[in-house]
């Protein structure tokens, strides 16, 4: 019995859907247009995520050391800094290694690699590049190691700057530009995100609405609740599943051009490789939520219908 | 069967029925008259609980209808057929698939609906419109297969509320010969008409509603007004 009642909901949903072809096909348009803001915010997002994890990349404390200080001083330090929670990663560049990428970045500076040359020795110290997990995380990196020379009080200061006093202010400002990036981006997220709801659950139940004599001789033929809802939430599935599939029709020229053109201004993230390696989980994203919003929409929809 | 006791139903503006009683027994077959806004339809539509008695009560085969739950209403209306003055065929389906539907919705099985339903649409005269949409029927033949809907499920009751309101005089010769036919078989019949030849020609009982009383109650009545 359940099956067979189940068969019939299904059917009358596909022969309803076929036969109403003109609402169908404008059901699908609404719910399209829904599936396509919340596809870009899915987008929109990623591109957000990945400048900000640029961003965020480009930012480092570097402490310079003197160019007297002890190579197992350092590691000793480095390992001590890396022990710490906040601490992502800490890179140790060598004296040599330090003269060699001023050299390279100096390339076309005659000038200056003829005065290094005249210095004739190395007048770099090592480097260490540390990134935190967070940008606000610097600060306390830059205090623990303000008080890392008070640690060992005896041995001479190795630590020549720490040049978070001087990215401080840049630091912080970046620091509050992501998170309120953060902050907007989840905002206007959820406000289209609920003007798209709104749109296609006021479509659907237009869509009802035209039915509403049909639902209550349906009642009155004795039908029960679920047997007359049914076919009105399979066809909101089938507005879902048409819609998706439209949806990711769409974004195949859009993010194809996108990626060949539009690249570097969306901080070098590519938009169809995006889609491409995507393709699964933004399909099974959107159809989720245009089957569900199908579903809850034809469901409320009718309910108006069936108490009164 | 059927007891209406002291039912009134007032609206914000007027008073339908005013504490009408009324006993209606298994097998009869009742014609309710009356000028329009006489309360006909309120008094059929309270026995569907489309409506609810603002005092009184109805009951059939004494359970108050008005306090079934919702599935139990569900199956009371499964007992009775409904015809109404403008069809109220489901547009989107075809005379076979309304017909199927009264039965699909019943719980019946696919061999039942592939049985009855040919026969029931034969039984009607509409054999040879199977596969029509409703837009597609003149209005006897749509009355027609309304009137196949109602009886498909076996009911034991039909309500025909003003069937013949829109039809020429021989689709509504038609449909009254299949009512009494139905009526012979044993289903008790309320029809609710403003037709004077219709009542005429049944000789059954026959209440006069006027102001949403009864004034008068015939057995064998004519249309008096």
């Amino acid at each position: 019995m359940f099956w067979t009642a189940t068969r019939r909901v299904l059917r009358s949903g596909f022969v309803s859907f076929y036969r109403n072809s003109v609402i169908s096909i404008a059901a699908i348009l609404v719910v399209t247009i829904t599936l396509l803001v919340i596809g870009s915010l899915l987008m929109t997002r990623a591109v957000m995520g990945y400048s900000l994890n640029q961003i965020r990349d480009k930012v480092d404390v570097n402490v310079y050391f003197n160019t007297t200080a002890p190579e197992e001083r350092i590691t000793e330090l480095k390992r001590s800094l890396e022990a710490l929670p906040e601490v992502r990663a800490v890179e140790y560049v060598s004296r040599e290694q330090a003269l060699e990428d001023f050299r390279v970045r100096h390339e076309s500076d005659y000038l200056t690699l003829q005065a290094l040359e005249e210095l004739g020795e190395n007048p770099l110290g090592a480097v260490l590049n540390i990134k935190a997990k967070e940008p606000s995380q610097y600060e306390s990196i830059a205090k623990f190691l303000g008080g890392y020379s008070a640690l060992v009080p005896d041995a001479p200061n190795i630590i020549d700057k720490v040049n978070y006093f001087q990215n401080k202010e840049v630091i912080e400002r970046l620091t509050s530009i992501i998170a309120a990036g953060q902050k907007l981006g989840v905002a206007v997220t959820l406000v289209l995100i609920f003007i798209s709801i709104v749109i296609v659950f006021n479509t659907i139940r237009l869509i009802i609405y035209i039915s509403r004599e049909e639902i209550s001789v349906m009642k009155l033929v004795g039908a029960s609740d679920i047997y007359i809802r049914g076919p009105f939430m399979v066809e909101g599935v089938i507005y879902g599943v048409f819609s998706t599939f439209l949806t990711m029709l769409i974004f195949w020229p859009m993010t194809y051009w996108l990626g060949a053109n539009a690249t570097n201004f969306l901080g070098g993230l590519n938009l169809y490789q995006y889609y491409l390696s995507n393709f699964f989980e933004l399909t099974l994203v959107l159809l989720g939520a245009g089957a569900v919003l199908g579903v809850i929409s034809a469901y409320l929809a009718v309910r108006k219908y069936l108490n009164t | 069967m059927i007891y209406y006791d002291k039912v009134s139903k007032v609206y914000p503006n007027a008073v339908a029925l005013d504490s009408v009683s009324l006993s209606i027994s298994e097998g009869e077959f009742l014609s309710v008259v009356g000028p329009s806004g006489a309360g006909k339809t309120t008094l059929l539509k309270l026995l569907l609980a489309e409506e609810y008695p603002t005092e009184g009560s109805v009951s059939f085969e004494s359970v108050d209808i008005h306090k079934l739950s919702n599935g139990a209403l569900t199956r009371f209306r499964r007992r009775i057929g409904v015809v109404f003055q403008d069809f109220r065929l489901l547009p989107g389906k075809t005379a076979y698939e309304n017909i199927a539907f009264a039965m699909e919705a019943s719980g019946k099985t696919d061999e039942e609906i592939a049985a009855d339903v040919p026969h029931v649409l034969e039984l009607v005269d509409l054999g040879e419109k199977l596969y029509n949409f409703p837009h597609q029927l003149s209005g006897g033949e749509k009355q027609r297969a309304a009137i196949a809907r109602a009886i498909i499920n076996q009911p034991d009751v039909i309500i025909a509320d003003e069937p013949t309101g829109n039809l020429d005089p021989v689709s509504t010769h038609e449909v009254v010969q299949i009512l009494k036919k139905i009526n012979d078989l044993g289903t008790t019949i309320i029809l609710s008409t403003h037709n004077k030849g219709v009542i005429d020609s049944l000789g059954r009982r026959v209440i006069t509603l006027e102001r949403g009383k009864i004034i008068r109650d015939d057995k064998e009545g004519k249309y008096v007004l």
